[in-house]
């Protein structure tokens, strides 16, 4: 067969794939930016030109920027306490412990549940009149607390739930590293008698890097995305307290309709995104490797 | 065979000694409903009779509601019944309350018909009412129509065209436990304190008052500590609503014409005049006598604050009243409800300055509730009109008012009788007597509100209630904080086009100052 022909032939069976690609990923894409460059809202139907308008906008909007800033606070700070909450736990049920494979499913359980009903049972647990934290806390002689009606509190809060939600996650990718690690380095660490933490900071951790820096990044990408749990708890509040970036996108867009300046805010937010979570990933290398690979 | 298997599952009983009434209706075949008893089937073009009539076999009815049970369970309910008595198809879809907005709006803007009725908010008559087909003459010329209020016809109404479908009536007033207003022991300890008569609150400072004095202590006696107030106060979860109940008294000058949330002529923004910023304060400054976490409260949390004893006053929808009112409810019959609190103080634009009066100002606050609409690209116009009239038929009213899940509220001059309540539902004389006195006296009003009803109302809101949200956290002075929401305001007005948002607010001032 032809070489020429050969190249032909493997086009046409991927290009089936390419399309349907193209279809999932680009299309969304393409018709959110031409979206953004509409006018569409509850006035305007439909796709006008309204050109860069909508980006002028962006820029200008204090409540988007100031919803950037408190996002990327609380993602940096759930998804760093998962890290550090889902490796103490990997490490428990790596060893061999009693009841190591119930601990482990018990473990994932708050993943497997539905974020939005979650979020309405924490809302339940945070009620500050009926609610059972403050009921509790009271019987050791604390609180009672303002879970959602002080802005400290409810960023607290929210964080608590999407901690609560999401270090399984951590856990589980990093439970699975573990596993898969070499068990030549820690024989070596034992002959050379190194005790558990130095064997942790010096052979652990640094093996399971490559798995830090995935599990990080990827906890980042979803944390960046938090929603539902602030919808459920605080509806942005107090204040603007707990407005983070996709909620104020969600008012903009299907409260308020305007769907043209939430697509500009949503693709502001992307390429944002984008580059910030590429610089974390760089720094998270640095951090983790020592900057001895790129 | 399929209506005739309806007429006997719906135990219709032919009314022999009344020849005016052919059937008594039920809705034991559909649920656990056998408590609400049944209802007379009152002849007319509505009526189960009439519509039995009908036939729409082959057809198939497309609708979209609000997710159950509010307004979601009565449309399931009479979808269900209007499918067996026409033999129609009747698809009905539920919507979250957060996504119904756009649900509706899409298919509206991209031009497809993809439902034939639609029950909806009524605030939102400004942004569907391009779309929406007219309630034709013959239905408002039936019986059931002709006994909607005015209030509600104007509800209903664009222009000088009916283009909503009344199914539903809903006001703001305030609901207190009277069994502790009445109580001496506790007149007499207000009395001491605060040098004052406890009296049901005639105004926002009153109210604010004996909110704050009874928070705190148990005067519920149930072992715990009760609180003075419930109001919805959650961002983004109706609390717009609250702030212009409150706002009402100090704004809404009966001497000053032209507009309430801006001057028609100017499209000026009045929302951060001193009257609204006065009521912000009292506002913020009722947060005192709330329940913990009453700076979080949605619609359901006032509804169970004050329904389940935790809290004396409340002012909103029906809903606290009616749950208060449950069978299984502490406080059953130990409430009352009384028209919104009022000010002696109100602001006048055209003056700049204050206006004193002797009786306080109360303007009734005729707050949006659910409505229902025929759409104009509907192939169906009829079957849908008929299913509208269907819906809301004297019967069905009566059966549907009775169940307070469903949020049906009164919104005929036959609802507003208080044997109704006491007979069907138990209710006590005083409790009916001041829940029907208050509802029907805002129709007698002369200076209400409605709701700001111009395309992008959303828009407009929920900007409200952010600058709200942020002046009740602290982040901002209730004049900075209105003074944002102005500036937004103006934007939104000027993206919208300031003739456009002008014309549809003309309709509203029209309601405002036509009076009655």
């Amino acid at each position: 067969m032809q070489q020429r022909e050969f190249r032909l032939y493997k086009l046409a069976f991927l290009l089936p794939g390419l399309l349907i690609l193209l279809a999932i990923i680009l299309f969304p894409l393409l018709f959110t930016i031409r979206v953004s460059l509409s006018g569409w809202d509850a006035i305007v139907p439909g796709l006008d030109w309204a050109g860069v308008r909508n980006y002028a906008g962006v820029f200008a909007d204090a409540r988007f920027w100031q919803s950037l800033g408190r996002l990327s606070l609380m993602a940096v700070g759930t998804v760093l306490i998962q890290y550090v909450l889902g490796f103490a736990l990997a490490l428990l049920v790596w060893r061999d412990i009693r009841f190591r494979r119930l601990w482990r499913v018990l473990f994932l359980i708050p993943m497997m549940t539905t974020p939005v009903i979650m979020s309405v049972i924490w809302r339940t647990i945070f009620h500050e009149s009926l609610g059972p934290a403050n009921d509790l806390l009271g019987f050791i002689g604390l609180g009672p607390y303002p879970w959602l009606t002080s802005a400290g509190w409810a960023v607290a809060s929210v964080m608590l739930v999407e901690i609560w939600q999401w270090t399984p996650f951590m856990f589980l990718l990093l439970l699975a590293g573990l596993i898969s690690l070499p068990r030549e380095p820690f024989l070596a660490a034992a002959i050379d008698g190194a005790g558990p933490i130095r064997t942790f900071f010096n052979v652990t951790f640094p093996l399971l890097a490559p798995v830090s820096i995935g599990a990080i990044i990827i906890r980042l990408i979803e944390a960046s995305k938090l929603m539902e749990t602030v919808y459920v708890l605080t509806s942005g509040g107090p204040g603007t307290a707990t407005e983070t970036t996709g909620y104020y996108i969600y008012i903009r867009g299907l409260r308020d309709f305007q769907i043209g300046y939430a697509a500009a805010l949503s693709i502001t937010y992307l390429v944002i995104m984008i580059v910030l979570l590429t610089i974390v990933a760089k720094l998270l290398v640095r951090v983790f490797v020592g900057g001895k690979t790129a | 065979m399929k209506r005739h298997a309806f007429w006997l599952t719906s135990a219709c009983a032919l009314a022999t000694a009344a020849p005016a009434f052919a059937a008594d209706i039920d809705y034991k075949a559909y649920g656990d409903y056998a408590q609400y008893g049944s209802a007379p089937d009152v002849p007319g073009a509505c009526s189960y009779e009439a519509i039995d009539a009908k036939d729409y076999s082959g057809k198939t009815l497309r609708v979209i509601t609000h997710a159950v049970p509010v307004i979601g369970e009565p449309t399931d309910l009479h979808a269900k019944q209007f499918q067996a008595l026409t033999g129609a198809q009747v698809d009905v879809v539920h919507i979250p309350f957060g996504d119904l907005y756009q649900r509706l709006m899409i298919p509206f803007q991209t031009r497809q018909a993809a439902y034939d009725v639609m029950f909806y908010p009524s605030l939102w008559i400004g942004d569907v009412q391009n779309y929406l087909q007219p309630v034709p003459a013959a239905y408002q010329e039936v019986p059931g129509m002709k006994e909607v209020t005015q209030n509600y016809r104007d509800v209903a109404t664009w222009g000088d065209q009916m283009i909503q479908y009344p199914v539903d009536g809903d006001r703001h007033y305030l609901k207190y436990r009277s069994d502790i207003f009445d109580n001496p022991e506790y007149q007499q300890r207000f009395k001491a304190e605060t040098g004052q008569d406890l009296r049901v609150p005639r105004t926002w400072e009153e109210y604010n008052a004996v909110a704050k004095f009874f928070t705190g202590w148990d005067w519920g006696k149930d072992g715990r500590g009760q609180f003075g107030s419930a109001e919805v106060t959650k961002r983004d979860d109706l609390m717009f609503s609250a702030f212009i109940s409150r706002a009402a008294a100090y704004t809404k000058n009966p001497n000053v014409k032209g507009g309430y949330f801006f001057k028609l002529d100017t499209m000026e923004p009045q929302i951060n005049n001193p009257g609204f910023v006065k009521a912000l304060e009292m506002f913020i400054d009722a947060q005192k006598a709330f329940p913990p976490g009453g700076t979080n409260f949605g619609l359901g949390d006032e509804i169970f604050s004050f329904g389940g004893g935790q809290s004396l006053m409340s002012y909103s929808w029906d809903d606290a009243f009616i749950q208060a009112q449950e069978a299984s409810s502490p406080i059953r019959n130990k409430v009352a409800a009384a028209p919104l609190p009022g000010s002696t103080q109100v602001w006048n634009r055209d003056t700049n300055a204050w206006d004193t009066f002797e009786t306080p100002n109360a303007p009734p606050y005729i707050t949006w509730g659910w409505t229902s609409a025929v759409s104009k690209a509907s192939k169906n116009q009829d079957m849908a009109f008929d299913f509208l009239c269907f819906f809301s038929n004297e019967a069905n009213t009566q059966l549907d008012l009775q169940i307070g899940r469903f949020g049906v509220n009164p919104y005929r001059t036959t609802h507003f009788d208080p044997a109704f309540w006491q007979e069907k539902l138990g209710w006590d004389a005083n409790t009916a007597k001041t829940y029907v006195d208050t509802l029907s006296g805002m129709d007698q009003s002369n200076n209400r509100v409605f709701d700001l009803r111009v395309p992008g109302v959303n828009q407009f809101m929920s900007t409200l209630a952010n600058g709200i949200a942020e002046a009740m956290a602290g982040q901002r002075t209730p004049q900075e904080a209105l003074d944002g929401v102005a500036a937004q305001w103006k934007e939104i007005v000027d993206r919208i086009g300031a003739d456009r948002v002008r014309e549809a607010y003309a309709n509203v001032v029209a309601l405002e100052d036509r009076g009655r």
